[in-house]
């Protein structure tokens, strides 16, 4: 908008449509007479039926009014001439209508019957331009003709027509205010209209009509979203203003959720116990409980459909959608609009003014969004001086510790130039980025120090009135700037200058007690030649140093204020007055005396250098208002957000396609669903807990925790291998082993039982020992168990299935989960269940019947978070013990790590011994070379990873999933299709073949057909980010998200293998 | 502009009834209307010496008597029955460097900002698209609104329906983070003494960086401080004027010979009495180089659909210099 209006008065202004004071130009009364005759012989070109004569006579009276004569006695002539045929000849007669109407309206009605003859003229253009002209008319009596012009054309069948007719609208409205509720009935019928070339011109007659009936829009939002980039551009910026403050009104904000996070340091603002409450409920249900905050659908359509008009070769168009996004988007999603702005720092100097102004107050509130681009804000030196202060601005709001040095150096650049009143703005630039970065506060001062020394006055007055600003942060160090300073007063001419540099050695006369006086005697010498603001602070610094110092001072002090007494000026007399009473004590001086040192001598706080932009941004933004800095005529302020979000059915139209509402519903129930329920699904695919209640389901889940595994399953050795330890020590502490869970124990019994156990098997077994157990009831172990592992694990219920699947010795496991709660960031969920596969490290024949299984336990490694936690099943078929088993030599390609297995001392023939090392892999699927020994033998091995066991899953929104997407586009995205197998179109089969081709965790979804996974790569943390979207039928889109675009091509890979076999 | 070629205030004054005539169909009550220039011309022909002799024969008026076609067709920027006899596309892709050169020669910022420029008078309702060798160079674009953003944004290609004439295609910008090669260096030398009322002055310009083309159209300008009064130089390549009143120096090189570089030399002379002035002028720099695209953009085909005949393509390259400043 911010460029359209400047556009439109530009225009306007030089047309001259109804402005009445073009008619007086005092010049004319001098050849007037002359005038009359050439009116005449225009009179007789006029009544001539040649229109090439009539042609000429119009084209000199249109001069005439341009040059600003009164034309208007020729108006009878020129009105017979409303019918003529020639086109170029009506259109200058409508010129001429268009600005002598109103003065003449009785001869300006024998025009209307012409014009309602040309409504109804076949030709649209002829419609259009009658209707244009006769709404153009301002006569009052001919409203209600108008007002039936304008009632038919808006249903003309031309969509010309009807634009011009939804531009009548404001013309009898700012005519006749009364028609307003007929006219509301137009424009209402007309933002029904399908057509682009409509919408944008029934908009703009809403605005001025009737803004205030948001409700008008409801019906149209979505078609009004869905034509915009088709609407011509002056429509555009129309149509996206008003949208904005549509959006304000019917949507939530989608900031608050950051808001809430990120903010609690301005929370004073607010000061409100709702945000505590909030922060307090926040923190309960840390991950359960915070409803992901879903975006409107329609508040997305919005934000989509406009993103593309960034583009637009229209600055107007391209501020509007800035502003767009500024005041409306996701503070993620704020960043697009920076690039389209800086693009137009490119174009003339007024576009790049009202952009840069816009700009300065974006940069305050969100710094980062320009930061990438700090060179563009750098100044040519043969940039106005206005914008070259703009640009300051900026570049001053993005200054921050890391550019800073960059600044300052650009600055240093800055002071030397010519043009003195920008030098000026740049001292105080660096004053303010002295003030707001601690660090190069020194720097910035001793270069303003040196600035002292400048040949320009102006350059070392404004410096010294920096310098002054910041010596008040902390004076004590600075006394020698002060004495410098002091000595400057010679020299300096600039009364500012001269008043600071008094001041500062006033208020700090006890730094530097010997020059205080010294000054002091010279500014008395010199004292009636001062200048107001210096003379009063002559004073000041005459009383500070009476009460400090009054053995010197005195009577100085005494001599300044008799001066004073005497002085012209009412304010010096009545300061020299107040202060002769308030510190020289005489008999009837009261008892403010013994406070006179505290008034004047006391702490004084230091002023906050800040932004002239800093509350600019209640303006909306690109508007007039926000231009000027105050309210102008006509602005309306951008309404809040709202807090409940009003009904979004409203904008639901009876269009049979639009269906979207009901699946939008069930996409909010999803969402509100508890993150329970979801575990439901998630571990339902084991197909072994689909009944009863979740803890028993859980329970029974445990028990029969190998169920889908293979008789070669890791489980059955590490459970021989268990019992046997355990038998060692006694047979009969089943009954207490029962307590560490009932998963324990019923591995135990199971392998106890046979080796190669079989899922149904160890669950009727579980319930057996259960059931032996002296007089425990099902239900006890059970709760037991549950507790337990609820004490260890985070509330998720999926970390449960996995440490039981590869329990071990549980005393690792308690170890290895304790761990998670305390090393890991709390996003960094303990690892998704998924079917465990095995891998073979060395088989039974090569290590001469030794045989090495490994898998993945997707547990993050209990010594190292950046190592991958490798579960090792050794087990011995000879017929001879094994003695001292461990890892030697390990040969790490560059920079892996591996983190070996406590030695294994024995083990006995037929045993089964399982071991957990780590191994950091350093992000790449390069296998770990090492050697496995026995007292005996070595073994060359390599464990090689796959992909997806490179990364841990870690836990985001949807909103935080699509802002971290959005960065990581490009190069980093990966996108494949594929066709799904028959096996996995379910919800609960995909999301297993995903999860289990990958360590990843999903991330909640708000559509129905996408399936979200997030995970971290192990070593260096960064985020791999999975999109899953299904088509109709077995179609579906793949699409990964990574900075590691090795590990997001192979993941790909393995993804839609895992989805198609 | 596209009406009068320079917007200058006689030359309204002389063509008041036409302004009038033009902004009537621009504005319509303070908003704007039609701002499309060709659609203007079509409603209002543009005065030219042939019609206005024409005009005085015939008597007829240069005002359109048919509706703007384009207004109410789907493609609003294009008007219908267009005809050539040769049909040809051309398009020049220009590209101004946006630069400033420290002290010391180092670049501190560098951008290049491009624009294709298109001049299409092809038959009909020709569908064109372009596709560029390179796309990803681009960082940021702004589109004439023929151009279709859904096939931008999947293929980088450029696919629009043109409209009649020269128009601007897109304007695009290549950011200060890929490297800007710099085609030209200047050298200078610069500085005024404090005791006497002469200073030196010295610029020489080189060729960097232009593979293997010619800089041609080199001018230099830059503002003296207050303090100077005159200059004597010697150039020893192309004229240099100095203005005593607004302290402009601007020196016209021309072409810029590798083996003989360029040159101005001479001395300043200072206003007697004041001091030296503390800041050294900023050069300006123009140059132009011919069929070479800086930024290394290449068009890589353009395709012609929805009619039958084969137009003549023609694209040219040319990169300016900007905004292209030296601080001294």
């Amino acid at each position: 908008m911010a460029a359209g209006p400047a556009y439109g008065e530009e225009k306007g202004g030089s047309s001259s449509l109804g402005e009445p004071e073009y008619g007086h130009d005092p010049a004319s009364g001098g050849i007037f007479a002359a005038d009359y005759k050439r009116h005449d012989d225009l009179k007789e070109m006029l009544d001539s039926n040649k229109d090439s004569l009539k042609l000429e006579a119009m084209k000199r009276i249109v001069a005439m009014i341009a040059r600003g004569k009164n034309a208007s006695d020729l108006f009878p002539a020129v009105v017979k001439n409303v019918a003529c045929k020639n086109i170029e000849v009506k259109k200058l007669v409508y010129v001429y209508l268009v600005r002598y109407a109103e003065e003449q309206q009785d001869l300006a009605l024998l025009s209307i019957s012409t014009f309602q003859r040309g409504l109804k003229d076949p030709n649209q253009l002829i419609r259009a331009s009658a209707l244009r002209v006769l709404s153009s008319i301002r006569v009052p009596i001919i409203v209600p003709i108008m007002m039936l012009a304008i009632k038919e054309a808006a249903s003309d069948m031309s969509p010309y027509v009807r634009k011009t007719a939804a531009h009548a609208i404001p013309k009898l409205y700012s005519l006749d205010s009364d028609q307003k509720d007929q006219l509301i009935e137009v424009i209402e019928k007309l933002l029904a209209d399908k057509t682009t070339l409509v919408a944008g011109s029934v908009v703009m007659a809403f605005e001025e009509v009737c803004p205030e009936r948001i409700d008008l829009i409801h019906k149209n939002y979505r078609k009004l979203c869905n034509l915009l980039i088709d609407v011509e551009e002056w429509g555009q910026v129309v149509i996206i203003n008003m949208l904005t403050r549509y959006a304000r009104t019917q949507f939530l904000s989608p900031n608050q959720n950051e808001s809430l996070l990120e903010e609690s340091t301005e929370k004073a603002f607010y000061g409100s116990e709702e945000d505590d409450t909030k922060d307090a409920k926040a923190e309960a249900a840390p991950l359960a409980k915070r409803k992901p905050y879903v975006m409107d659908p329609d508040h997305r359509l919005l934000l989509r459909n406009t993103k593309p008009l960034l583009q637009s070769r229209n600055a107007a168009v391209v501020m509007a959608v800035a502003q767009l996004y500024f005041h409306l988007a996701p503070k993620a999603e704020v960043g697009v609009i920076a690039k389209a702005l800086v693009r137009l720092l490119r174009s003339h100097s007024e576009v790049q003014y009202v952009v840069l102004q816009n700009v300065a107050t974006m940069s305050i509130k969100r710094r980062g969004m320009f930061e990438p681009y700090l060179k563009s804000f750098y100044i040519r030196s043969t940039d106005p001086t206005q914008i070259k202060i703009l640009k300051l601005e900026v570049l001053t709001n993005l200054a921050n510790e890391t550019n800073i040095s960059t600044i300052l150096r650009e600055f240093q650049t800055y002071i030397r130039s010519m043009d003195k009143d920008f030098v000026a703005a740049t001292i105080q630039a660096i004053g303010r980025c002295a003030t707001n970065i601690g660090k190069v506060r020194d720097t910035c001062l001793n270069g303003l120090v040196q600035l002292l020394s400048n040949r320009d006055e102006l350059v070392v007055a404004e410096s010294v009135v920096v310098i002054k600003k910041l010596l008040q942060m902390q004076p004590a160090q600075h006394s020698e700037i002060i004495k410098h300073m002091a000595k400057l007063t010679d020299n300096i001419q600039v009364p500012m200058a001269r008043a600071s540099i008094l001041w500062l050695i006033g208020e700090y006369c006890e730094h530097v007690p010997k020059i205080a006086p010294d000054v002091l005697r010279k500014m008395a010498k010199s004292f009636t030649n001062e200048e107001d603001i210096v003379k009063l602070q002559v004073i000041n610094l005459a009383a500070k140093l009476y009460l400090t110092n009054s053995k010197q001072s005195k009577l100085l002090t005494q001599y300044v204020l008799n001066l004073a007494k005497y002085d012209q000026n009412y304010d010096i007399r009545d300061r020299a007055r107040f202060i002769r009473q308030l510190i020289v004590p005489t008999e009837k001086s009261g008892a403010l005396n013994k406070y006179a040192k505290k008034l004047f001598l006391a702490q004084k706080p230091a002023p906050i250098l800040e932004s002239s932009f800093k509350d600019r941004d209640h303006f909306q933004l690109g508007s007039l208002s926000h231009l000027l800095n105050t309210k102008a005529v006509g602005y309306q302020e951008l309404p809040d957000w709202p807090d409940e979000a009003p009904d979004p059915s409203v904008r639901n139209v009876e269009v049979p396609e639009w269906t979207k509402c009901t699946s939008r519903e069930k996409r909010k129930e999803k969402v509100e669903k508890p993150f329970y329920s979801d575990s439901d699904g998630e571990s339902g695919p084991t197909e072994s807990a689909d009944s009863g209640t979740p803890g028993q389901a859980r329970c029974l889940w445990l028990s029969s925790a190998a169920a889908p595994s293979e008789p070669h399953s890791p489980h059955s050795p590490s459970e021989e291998e268990e019992d046997e330890e355990r038998a060692k020590k006694a047979k009969k502490k089943v009954a207490l082993q029962g307590k560490k869970g009932c998963a324990e124990t019923s591995e135990e019994e199971a392998s106890g039982f046979e080796s190669s156990s079989s899922g149904s098997d160890s669950g009727s077994e579980a319930e057996a020992t259960q059931r032996k157990a002296p007089p425990s009831s099902r239900a006890v172990p059970k709760e037991i168990s549950l507790l337990d592992l609820d004490d260890f694990t985070p509330p998720t219920p999926q970390p449960i299935s996995s440490s039981s699947v590869i329990s071990t010795s549980l005393v690792t496991d308690l170890e290895g989960l304790t761990l998670i709660d305390t090393s890991l960031a709390p996003t960094l969920l303990s690892p998704g269940f998924g079917a465990v596969r095995t891998y073979e490290l060395l088989h039974r024949m090569a290590g001469e019947g030794l045989s090495v299984e490994y898998c993945f336990s997707r547990r993050p490694f209990p010594g190292d978070q950046h190592m991958v936690a490798v579960q090792i099943q050794i087990s011995n078929n000879t017929d001879t013990e094994v003695k001292s088993l461990r890892v030697s030599e390990p040969k790490p390609l560059s920079g892996m790590r591996i983190q070996e297995f406590p030695e294994i001392e024995y083990l006995a023939p037929g045993e089964t011994a399982s071991v957990v090392m780590g191994i950091d892999f350093c992000d790449s699927t390069q296998a770990a070379n090492f050697q496995l020994c026995t007292h005996t033998r070595h073994f060359y091995v390599s464990i090689q990873p796959p992909v997806g066991e490179l990364m841990a899953p870690v836990f985001m929104s949807e909103n935080e999933f699509r802002k971290e997407q959005g960065k990581l586009t490009g190069m980093s995205e990966i996108t494949e299709k594929l066709m799904l197998s028959e096996k996995y179109r379910s919800d609960h089969a995909i999301v297993q073949q995903v999860t289990s081709a990958a360590n990843v965790g999903r991330v909640p979804c708000g559509a129905d057909n996408e399936y979200r996974f997030a995970a971290k790569t192990v070593t260096s943390g960064s985020l791999v980010l999975i999109t899953l979207e299904q088509r109709e039928g077995a179609a579906a889109q793949l699409t990964i998200n990574s900075e590691k675009m090795v590990i997001g091509t192979m993941l790909v890979k393995d993804i839609i293998q895992a989805l198609t076999q | 502009q596209d009406y009068f070629g320079v917007c200058s205030e006689v030359m309204i004054k002389d063509n008041v009834v036409v302004v009038y005539e033009v902004l009537e169909e621009m504005l319509d009550n303070g908003f704007p209307l039609a701002t499309e220039s060709n659609i203007l011309k079509e409603l209002i022909k543009p005065p030219t010496i042939l019609r206005t002799v024409v005009n005085t024969i015939t008597g007829s008026t240069n005002v359109g008597d048919q509706l703007p076609t384009g207004q109410l067709s789907v493609v609003p920027w294009r008007r219908t029955g267009v005809k050539y006899t040769n049909n040809e596309a051309y398009f020049d892709v220009i590209e101004e460097i946006d630069a400033i050169i420290d002290k010391s020669g180092s670049t501190i910022t560098a951008e290049i900002q491009g624009v294709i420029d298109a001049c299409v008078k092809l038959t009909g309702m020709p569908d064109l698209t372009l596709s560029f060798m390179n796309p990803r160079l681009l960082d940021d674009v702004s589109f004439h609104p023929c151009v279709r953003f859904k096939r931008w944004e999947s293929e980088r290609i450029l696919s629009f329906i043109p409209p009649d004439g020269n128009f601007r295609l897109l304007s695009y910008h290549v950011s200060a983070q890929n490297l800007v090669a710099i085609p030209v260096y200047v050298k200078h030398n610069i500085s005024f003494r404090d005791s006497s009322s002469l200073g030196r002055f010295e610029i020489t310009v080189g060729p960097k960086q232009t593979m293997g083309k010619t800089v041609e159209g080199v001018m230099v300008t830059s503002q003296m401080p207050k303090g100077v009064l005159n200059m004597t130089l010697t150039p020893s390549q192309g004229t240099h004027t100095f203005d005593p009143v607004t302290k402009l120096l601007s020196w016209d090189v021309g072409k810029i010979n590798p083996q003989k570089l360029p040159s101005l030399k001479g001395t300043v002379s200072l206003q007697a009495g004041t001091s030296k002035p503390d800041e050294n002028p900023t050069i300006n720099l123009q140059f132009k180089i011919q069929q070479l695209a800086i930024s290394g953009l290449k068009v890589n085909r353009l395709d012609m659909y929805g009619e039958k005949y084969k137009p003549f393509k023609g694209i040219k390259y040319m990169t300016k210099a900007g905004k292209f400043q030296v601080r001294t």
